[in-house]
């Protein structure tokens, strides 16, 4: 069986809530939607308090190019625009929005049939994916639009579609590959059209045999172009540069774009909301989100609408237990820790993991030992306790040298290493001060050269104008010497030529 | 309140002391083996030496660098085993003291302790052990008992000889049926305990690999006969060497290219001194010069790198 090459490791998979099937969580009877829910430049709130809104309203504006619409999830009456806290503790921007029953703006299409044939081309299904607010359902939450549109030296050869789900706990994508395979697969092809690709792969690890069944024979009705590939169960196959090279074994270039290796990568949670937005008309208003823990009385999969306070979530699920230490946004590898539970749903929240008091605690670091256990572990080639020697100790030109660029924070150094120490903590101190530098290190190459550049071409000009002057200059001298000899030739020797005679 | 932290939150579980735990239990074999070999003798040399290196380790620490004492992290007690493996199972208890002493306090401690020695701490006790003592060190009894016991020449003191005809049977030599350091005789105890280490992942294959390979490889040049070449590497520290001791976290190379590096240089080594050195053994000579050279190797020899073309 497939996967990447280098390193990686086997966290405990604890899928508690694989075999729970996806339920509707509750509508409340306030929702707030943060205005930063996505990679890049926050939107911009376009409603104002007293607004009607319904379910699929645009509430909010790209606030850059890097940015995405944002939609209401529910109808009702725009309270206020006010701050709120997302789940890492940021304060950003939200509106809030009174419950009035779900109405739904008519040109989404509710119905539950499948749309199979896909009848927009090309750039319409772009800039639908763009207006229906889409943006990478794995975590990164990069507007999906963007993504599509690569530079124009990118050669796309195939779609990619994750379903590794390689963090341990979460659920989301294999619950909703279980419960919507045929839209999944529709939206791979629509994923294809608009890369203009004839080829496209879908990754399962191999602990979802169900949906790998299920995927491998819906591909086989109608979807002839694309593979199902299962693949070895290993962290972090779902990064995204581990993804390409388990699945085509291609490795992305140090500092490049996934897109160089041909391949567009998308969640399965992307192909399924693209479906939903170029078949049905519905903007990204609802998302799967898992609610696990060991200590969680009923491990589930909620589709929930964007905007519900995490907390209803959570109760729906069992409450939170009283022992619990920690809570994260996303899995255990990578999620972030909520500094409480009064945050809201975003688009980009795959799952609640509610951690006990023991098991939120790190224990204690002791002595490095050498043992290289991080170095073998590392899936992007590092040897990470060198870099977060580096960063710890401000060596940053010796941590550039070891490439702490290259670091895709997946925490597989930390998660092995039994002096316990905390690897990652460094190396994310010391690699954003290395990219810094490289950054101005290039910005400052390009002045350089731009001067450079603008002194030849003033040298160029000077030394064009100068020779304008000088042939101007030897024109005179030739007008002026012709008519010296000229006037000679008239006047005879001058006056003191002949004194001197 | 809630805990908040940076990822991951999640860890293996592994530990210092698991790890040097899968090392003593990889080692356990072989102990047994030369208790059933040597008899009372080993016993009393394994406890003294274990015993010995936990007590300095202990004073050191507390008395002296006035820091919290690591010794739940087992690290005394491998190296208290592994200097045992590599003595006489006849060795007066006051020279184990010394080994003991050297080992934890100069080649250990003086350093800083765990995870900062440049050289594998066992092994500095042994060789100083063997300069200072070379009558005791190299007295090998044949048969179990303490003290008065047959001696007789190891297979390696034979290979230096050049007396290939009176070496042992290669397979008295895998299970380990000859004259000997203690741990070191059984060469298919020792390999049980290494595949042990390397099924739960204590160590990778590169060093103990890229060791015998070597080893067989140049033994094969410089003796011109796989035979004894195959003798070469069941003989004297080959098999404890290239699984327990070459493989220390602390004194060998990070990244496995370093460790292939290491591991090739130290077979060669062991078999140049072996051929052509004063000494019938060159297994700890080499291997701790190449714990010399770890730093330089972890500093030039850099891991396969991903998504970088090779030059």
């Amino acid at each position: 069986m497939k996967t990447f090459k280098l390193g990686g490791v086997h966290p405990a998979a604890n899928k508690l809530s694989d075999k729970a099937p996806i339920e509707l969580a509750a509508v409340p009877s306030l929702v707030a939607i943060p205005m930063a829910q996505n990679l890049g430049a926050p939107s911009k709130a376009v409603v104002a308090k007293g607004d009607k809104v319904k379910v699929g309203t645009v509430i909010g504006e790209p606030g850059g190019f890097l940015s995405s619409f944002i939609h209401s999830s529910v109808s009702g009456t725009v309270e206020k625009v006010d701050f709120v806290e997302d789940a890492t503790g940021r304060r950003v921007p939200a509106v809030f929005i009174k419950v009035e029953g779900d109405e739904w703006e008519e040109s989404i299409d509710r119905s539950k049939d499948i749309v199979k044939e896909i009848k927009l081309e090309k750039q319409e299904i772009i800039d639908r994916v763009k207006a229906c607010g889409i943006v990478g359902m794995g975590g990164a939450t990069f507007p999906t639009q963007v993504k599509l549109a690569p530079p124009p030296t990118a050669k796309p050869e195939c779609v990619i579609i994750n379903a590794v789900e390689c963090e341990p706990y979460l659920t989301s994508d294999h619950s909703l590959m279980l419960a919507h395979p045929e839209e999944i697969l529709i939206g791979v092809q629509i994923l294809e059209k608009a890369m203009g690709v004839k080829k496209a792969y879908v990754g399962i690890e191999a602990n979802k045999p169900d949906a790998i069944k299920l995927m491998t024979e819906t591909a086989k009705k109608g979807f002839p172009e694309i593979e199902i590939v299962p693949l070895q169960l290993k962290y972090p196959q779902g990064g995204e540069k581990q993804l390409i090279n388990a699945v085509i074994g291609k490795e992305v270039p140090s500092g490049g774009l996934p897109i160089m290796t041909g391949a567009l990568v998308q969640n399965v949670g992307t192909a399924f909301v693209v479906y939903e937005a170029v078949q049905k008309n519905k903007p990204l208003i609802e998302r799967i989100v898992t609610v696990t823990g060991k200590s969680v009385k009923k491990p589930s999969n909620f589709q929930a609408r964007i905007g519900v306070p995490i907390q209803q979530l959570i109760e729906a699920a069992g409450g939170l237990p009283e022992d619990t230490g920690k809570v994260i946004s996303g899995g255990p590898m990578m999620g972030k820790a909520m500094p409480d539970t009064n945050s809201y749903m975003v688009k980009g929240c795959s799952g609640i993991l509610i951690m006990k008091n023991e098991e939120a605690r790190r224990r204690d670091a002791s002595p490095c030992i050498k043992c290289g256990k991080c170095v073998h572990a590392c899936p992007m080639g590092l040897q990470p306790n060198f870099l977060s020697r580096y960063s710890e100790l401000g060596m940053l030109a010796e941590a550039e040298e070891e490439r702490i660029y290259d670091c895709i924070e997946c925490g597989s150094c930390m998660f092995t290493c039994p002096a316990n120490r905390p690897l990652l903590d460094w190396i994310r101190q010391g690699k954003p001060k290395v990219m810094g530098i490289l950054r101005q290190r290039a910005a400052d190459a390009k002045a350089k050269a731009d001067a450079e550049r603008a002194a030849a071409e003033a040298a160029r000009k000077a030394k064009e104008a100068e020779a304008e002057a000088a042939e101007h200059h030897a024109k005179t001298e030739e007008t002026h010497a012709d008519v010296n000899e000229h006037l000679m030739k008239q006047s005879g020797p001058m006056p003191e030529d002949a004194a001197k005679k | 309140m809630l805990n908040v932290s940076l990822s991951p939150h999640v860890h293996s579980g592994n530990s210092t002391q698991k790890c040097m735990g899968q090392v003593l239990v990889g080692l356990s074999l072989a102990l047994l083996w030369s208790f059933w070999q040597f008899g009372l003798g080993a016993v009393v040399v394994t406890v003294s030496s274990v015993a010995f290196c936990v007590l300095f380790e202990f004073l050191i620490t507390r008395f002296l660098m006035n820091e919290k004492t690591r010794l739940d992290d087992l690290s005394a007690v491998v190296t208290g085993v592994l200097l045992a493996f590599n003595v006489p199972s006849n060795l007066p208890i006051w020279i184990i003291a010394i080994g003991a002493l050297v080992a934890i306090g100069v080649g250990k401690m003086a350093f800083g302790g765990i995870g900062a020695n440049i050289f594998n701490p066992a092994l500095v006790g042994r060789v100083f052990l063997l300069i200072a003592y070379p009558v005791q060190m190299t007295t090998w009894p044949v048969e179990a008992g303490y003290a008065d016991v047959a001696t007789g020449a190891t297979p390696l003191a034979l290979f230096k000889m050049g007396n290939y005809e009176a070496l042992p049977d290669a397979l008295d030599m895998l299970i380990g049926q000859t004259g000997g350091a203690m741990g070191e005789i059984s060469a298919l105890a020792l390999l049980i305990g290494g595949i042990y280490m390397l099924v739960r992942k204590t160590i990778t294959w590169h060093i103990p690999v890229a060791v015998l390979v070597s080893a067989f490889v140049f033994a094969f040049a410089f003796y011109g006969c796989p035979k004894l070449a195959l003798m070469q590497l069941l003989s004297g520290g080959m098999i404890l060497g290239a699984f327990f001791m070459a493989t220390d976290y602390v004194s060998s190379p990070m990244n496995s290219r370093g460790q292939l590096l290491y591991g090739v240089m130290i077979g060669f080594l062991t078999i140049v001194i072996r051929r052509f050195g004063a000494y019938p053994e060159g297994m700890s000579f080499a291997i701790l010069i190449m714990n010399a050279f770890t730093p330089l190797i972890n500093k030039y020899v850099k891991p396969q790198r991903f998504g970088v073309a090779k030059k």
